[in-house]
């Protein structure tokens, strides 16, 4: 058994679907309407996409005030300024958080999400749970992930329900001035660039 | 961004409208009836209601992002300035004087 | 008409979030990869398949996994545009069962 991709089953043991999903694809490249290489390149290309991509481009930001108004102003070609291929997104917005404002990133009617820069989204954000509450109850959302906000503080909740795209920059944390970007990025995980945290506080162990 | 021919501009208050009827609709039900504030004005894009039964998504239709106090949509406040945020396209909204 | 059962922002009853991770199996990375790869030889879109998935039936769309859910609407798409039939793909499925067989 392979532990590549996780686990792999033995083909005979596989859903319906799965079966089928196969099925296709011998179908569509039998007949040309695909080929084994289209698949093979979409595989590498979403293999590349990692949160990672969103870690740099915040952590570049928070030591580089002229980057993060580039950021803001024009997501895209400031990703293309440290080698970040966005091309496949219609449109996409960077949400920036504030002492007094928090962002948070849904889609209640699928599971969009930035793939292009994030990689797949995780398997919550996809869940009907979130899709149900984060529209309704995001403060209860966010103080399941850790997070407790005063009232004051302003929650903006986006249903990402057309093209454009969106990613939260979470506050800098205290106490990091100096830092290099290397280890800034580690402090941003893929759930607060989705919103439903803050950065880490401090260096995962 | 791409052109704008759209009705409404930034800061405009706008209600959305309360349609219920068959196909590919990106308004969510949570949002329909209900009244906001223009907050960006995105441009120009195919329409997804066409697009979406293999027909070229013409006319284009202009895209806004539109902001919504949480107790209007949800009958109570949890954060008094709380806010859900929907781009909606221009014909599912119309003028709140 | 009524409210899509895609269409769940804001309904009561939701849970706990489940933060669980599973590494994708094969087949999920495959449908992945042939949904990207058809949407990038122009063969069907986005908005296609969202309504693929919506016009399911809401018992069959409650209980699919994520994967299976877009598996069903990959087929349903193919065969609304008349690129395979339902028939050949069955067809190919009895191919496999012979081939890979009970161990």
């Amino acid at each position: 058994m392979s532990d590549d991709h996780g686990h792999d089953h033995p083909k005979h043991e596989l859903s319906y679907h799965a079966k089928r999903i196969y099925a296709m694809r011998d179908l569509l490249v039998e007949k040309g309407v695909i080929t084994e290489k289209d698949i093979q390149s979409q595989i590498e290309y979403q293999e590349a996409r990692t949160p990672a991509n969103g870690a740099n481009l915040v952590a570049k930001a928070w030591v580089d005030p002229q980057f993060k108004a580039r950021l803001i102003a024009d997501p895209k070609a400031a990703c293309a300024e440290i080698g970040i291929d966005a091309t496949a997104l219609n449109e996409f917005v960077v949400l920036e958080n504030t002492p007094q404002v928090r962002h948070m990133v849904v889609c209640t009617l699928c599971s969009c999400y930035p793939r292009p820069i994030l990689g797949r989204p995780p398997d919550w954000y996809k869940s009907f749970n979130y899709r149900q509450r984060s529209v309704s109850d995001p403060r209860g959302v966010m103080r399941e992930f850790g997070l407790e906000l005063t009232d004051d503080v302003e929650v903006r909740v986006h249903d990402s329900t057309a093209d454009i795209r969106y990613i939260v920059m979470p506050l800098r944390p205290a106490g990091t001035e100096g830092w290099s970007e290397a280890d800034l990025a580690k402090l941003v995980t893929r759930d607060s660039m989705i919103g439903v945290m803050d950065a880490l506080p401090m260096l995962p162990e | 961004m791409t052109p704008a021919t759209g009705r409404f501009r930034t800061g405009d208050r706008v209600k959305v409208k309360f349609e219920d009827r068959p196909g590919h609709l990106r308004t969510p039900w949570y949002i329909r009836g209900k009244s906001g504030r223009i907050e960006k004005v995105y441009g120009d894009f195919l329409n997804p209601e066409l697009l979406a039964f293999g027909k070229d998504g013409l006319p284009k239709k202009t895209l806004y992002q539109v902001a919504f106090d949480h107790s209007e949509v949800f009958g109570k406040a949890q954060g008094a300035k709380d806010k859900v945020l929907v781009d909606i396209y221009d014909h599912w909204l119309e003028t709140l004087a | 008409m009524a409210r899509g059962h895609h269409d769940v922002g804001g309904l009561p009853g939701a849970g706990a979030i489940e933060v669980t991770e599973h590494q994708l199996s094969d087949w999920e990375i495959l449908a992945d990869a042939v949904n990207q790869a058809l949407g990038a030889r122009g063969i069907k879109r986005t908005d296609e398949m969202r309504r693929a998935r919506e016009e399911m039936d809401s018992a069959a769309y409650r209980d699919m996994t994520y994967y299976e859910r877009w598996i069903a609407s990959i087929e349903t798409i193919l065969i609304e545009k008349n690129i395979l039939t339902k028939a050949e793909i069955d067809r190919k499925l009895v191919e496999f069962e012979s081939k890979w067989g009970e161990p």
